[in-house]
């Protein structure tokens, strides 16, 4: 193989999960779903869905995360609110222009009141689809929790399963757990790499590989993130300076590409990040479990990332935000906000006051969807990092 | 029969001494060792807590009065100061606005702090928020009731009741904790009795606006009728309120008296009300003779006139099944069939939507419901922005241009009708 070969071959993976991820016409799955009429699909609005009660229940969980930059809003415009946020639109505009019409089903879990009604709204717009608004326990603190989801996601197995003819056994939901697994595994393995070397894969580039996740077959994406993986050792990069920061506030509405980029243009070097956290929700792995619907209950109860999904003490979410700035080594947070996201505004005052406290500094944007000039955030981004550098070497000094 | 009337304006001023009461007990809580509960609305354990001993602390009641009086704006400035965006729920910025400056509410009252923060989370998840923020400003504790959000339209299953009834039982085991006190059972199950008795009497006067012209506006009347209700159910003086108004209203009814000179158009109303400009918003209507018959939002804090009753036999499941079953834990499909059933049974002319911005629970799908109630229904259908308690979202000159079309086109289509 000449030298540039890797290169290529990352290129062409990298530009086809690209491609797909900002696909609105999801022509991969349509395609499947004509060629194969025992294809099902479900689709998953953010942040978590368990997209292994749906797998093992015979479908794609299929992540719908709204229409980013690519499409235009006519008919969705005139049922939400302008005060609403983008992707509760976008998302809309998508079913009600029949570009979800390949789905059998679609999920929404507690989240917050834009998300609980859009269900509602959902389920009337849509009536041949199975749609289900999944309220998980907010009461952690009660030994009642536990129960409460465990029997919750049995009945989403059973009434998904039921659609398609499916019984969703032990075996077949604990092979589930293990597609998905071995997928996560596999974007943390990425993440640490970008971590280490943020120049050795652009932000940009970790999103796209993170986004098809939601998209693709769990086992045929593990197979391509592995050779991502493996080429990207040698890829031909240069060092560059910069600082590394933790990005916050993304959890849901997902920044375009674009403006992912104009941070790594800044060289503000964003290490961490809650971006497209549904499919990252565990942050460590599942401990094996021969009772694979305790696996996931636990899973959520104790090994998920602190974020709005579920309640837990109030202080923990800021605790773990201050944990990930430590472990991430990082110089300071990148508050990015999709518009009108309430309860990301709200936990914003909170992580603000801990981070004032301790000294450390942040910069806070806010995004929409259509957003299409980054000039403004990048020269905002640009002296985030210089003061930084500037602060950093008058303490060296 | 004499044909004026005897008991107008005593449910008013009975209020009035209630709340005065009720604030002044407050107030002194902390002096007098009494441990105070801070917790919303919808679905609220109002009896159960004071069962432990508590004072209750609603700091959306707080919210609703210091929209009326006109100080919520600066509160909300003062939240945003702190960080809070202009676009998160009015409610919830004014309550921290009004700690930061002293917690004092209009009328002068300084109120506790919390002893314990007890989120019923009966749908709206910013109640969830809101408390978290509380809880870490106040450094107090946090407990959560969780309630399912309802699916489907057969109300909640068995499964989910014992799940809430259950929790119930281990908030008494936090309260008993908090306070050093025992939960006094036999005085919850009496509170509970005179819950129920108000429940009666509180759907007998919304059902009274089913006559012809209706005594009462079931919109912006009863969200006044509607307070010891939600502030103080379950109490003798919360009792003794619906009784008088019980008896004022059958009165009106007896003496064909209602809320404007002549009604001319029966509404149905759906969402909060534009607190901070309420006397304007309720002229806008006024003035063509319309009348709420029913509304949705004074069922915020129970939808008793479906038959859901407290029940002094088993306080806590009927507690479980209630919380479950009001109104911001009703999804889409079930707000809209409850509209439907209003129009209907009210013999409603039309339908308005008062949209607020700060509370998506509300607002996000009202544009469905005007879609299916025109398009479906064939109901005229007013559809107006503002909010509940940010005053800067009320534009006056373009909500009464609304207004005025709608209700001149309503009456053209009538008078072309010939009705
Ligand atoms: S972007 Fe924020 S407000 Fe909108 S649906 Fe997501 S979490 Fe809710
Ligand atoms: S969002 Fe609505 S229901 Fe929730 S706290 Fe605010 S005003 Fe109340």
């Amino acid at each position: 193989m000449n030298r540039g070969a890797p290169s290529r071959r990352l290129d062409g993976i990298l530009s086809a999960a690209r491609d797909e991820v900002q696909d609105v016409e999801f022509t991969a799955l349509r395609e499947r779903k004509r060629t194969d009429p025992d294809f099902h699909a479900v689709g998953c609005f953010p942040v978590w869905v368990p997209q292994e009660v749906v797998h093992a229940a015979g479908a794609l969980p299929v992540a719908v995360w709204g229409g980013g930059d690519r499409i235009e809003i006519e008919r969705a415009d005139a049922r939400v609110q302008s005060f609403i946020c983008s992707i509760s639109r976008s998302t809309l505009e998508l079913g009600l222009t029949d570009r979800l019409d390949f789905l059998d089903g679609m999920l929404f879990g507690s989240l917050c009141d834009v998300a609980r009604n859009l269900s509602g709204v959902w389920a009337r717009n849509f009536p041949d689809q199975y749609v289900d608004y999944l309220h998980y326990p907010q009461n952690l603190a009660s030994p009642l929790a536990p129960g409460y989801l465990r029997e919750d996601l049995m009945r989403l197995a059973r009434e998904l399963g039921g659609r398609f003819g499916v019984v969703v056994d032990d075996d077949r939901l604990q092979a589930s757990i293990e597609l998905y697994e071995g997928l996560r595994a596999r974007l943390r393995k990425l993440a640490d790499l970008r971590s280490a070397e943020p120049w050795r894969l652009s932000l940009e580039e970790l999103q796209v590989l993170v986004r098809a996740a939601g998209r693709r077959d769990p086992a045929e994406h593990a197979a391509v993130l592995d050779e991502v993986l493996d080429l990207l050792p040698e890829r031909e990069v240069r060092r560059q300076d910069g600082i590394r920061v933790v990005l916050e506030g993304s959890f849901c509405e997902q920044p375009s590409l674009e403006l992912l980029r104009a941070f790594d243009d800044a060289h503000c070097f964003v290490v961490d990040a809650d971006l497209a956290r549904g499919l990252r929700f565990f942050r460590e792995p599942l401990p094996p479990d021969d009772d694979p619907w305790r696996r996931l209950v636990d899973g959520f109860l104790h090994h998920a990332e602190a974020s709005i999904v579920r309640h837990v003490a109030p202080h923990e979410r800021t605790a773990r935000l201050l944990e990930r700035i430590e472990a991430a080594d990082a110089d300071g947070v990148v508050f990015c906000t999709a518009k009108f996201c309430e309860p990301a505004f709200y936990d914003f005052v909170l992580h603000k006051r801990a981070l004032e406290e301790r000294k450390v500094p942040f910069m806070a944007v806010e995004f929409e969807e259509k957003m299409s000039s980054f000039e403004s955030l990048r020269t905002q981004a640009e002296t985030f990092v210089e003061s930084i550098l500037f602060f950093s070497e008058e303490v060296v000094g | 029969m004499s044909s004026e009337p005897r008991f107008q304006g005593s449910g008013v001023q009975l209020q009035k001494e209630l709340l005065t009461d009720w604030y002044r007990r407050l107030a002194a809580a902390p002096e007098e060792g009494r441990k105070v509960a801070y917790l919303f609305i919808s679905g609220n354990v109002g009896e159960l807590l004071q069962a432990c001993g508590m004072d209750l602390v609603f700091p959306e009641v707080n919210a609703l009065q210091c929209g009326i009086k006109k100080v919520a704006g600066e509160n909300i400035l003062e939240a945003e100061d702190l960080g809070y965006s202009g676009d998160v729920c009015g409610y919830v910025k004014n309550d921290i606005g009004m700690m930061l400056k002293g917690n004092r509410m209009p009328h002068g009252t300084a109120l506790p702090p919390p002893d314990l923060l007890v989120c019923n989370y009966a749908g709206c998840a910013t109640y969830l928020r809101w408390f978290e923020a509380l809880a870490e400003f106040w450094g107090a504790e946090m407990v959560v009731v969780d309630v399912p959000y309802l699916r489907g339209t057969a109300g909640p299953t068995e499964q989910e009741v014992d799940y809430v009834e259950r929790q119930l039982h281990e908030l008494v085991a936090a309260c008993e904790r908090v306070t050093g006190q025992r939960f006094d059972e036999s005085a919850y199950r009496a509170a509970i009795a005179r819950t129920k008795e108000s429940e009666d009497l509180w759907v007998e006067v919304l059902h009274s606006a089913r006559n012809r012209p209706s005594p009462i506006d079931a919109y912006f009347e009863a969200v006044f009728f509607m307070a010891p209700m939600y502030v103080m159910r379950g109490t003798e003086g919360c009792l003794e309120y619906y009784r008088a108004l019980h008896r004022e209203v059958m009165e009106r009814v007896r003496l064909g008296h209602g809320p404007v000179p002549e009604e001319k158009v029966r509404i149905v109303m759906e969402g909060p009300p534009a607190w901070p400009h309420f006397r304007r918003f309720w002229e806008m209507f006024q003035d063509w003779g319309a009348v709420a018959v029913a509304s949705t939002y004074s069922k915020v804090g129970g939808v008793w006139d479906l038959g859901e009753r407290h029940d002094p036999a088993d306080p806590f499941r009927s507690m479980a099944r209630y919380m479950l079953g009001c109104y911001t834990n009703r999804n889409w499909a079930m707000r809209s069939e409850l509209i439907e059933h209003y129009l209907d049974e009210y013999a409603a002319d039309a339908l308005v939507i008062h949209s607020v911005k700060s509370c998506r629970s509300f607002s996000v799908g009202q544009a469905d419901l005007r879609e299916r109630f025109i398009r479906e229904h064939e109901v005229p259908t007013l559809f107006v922005e503002s909010d509940l308690a940010d005053p800067r979202y009320f534009a006056e000159a373009q909500m009464k241009n609304r207004i005025d079309a709608f209700f001149e086109a309503l009456e053209h289509r009538r008078m072309t009708a010939g009705v």
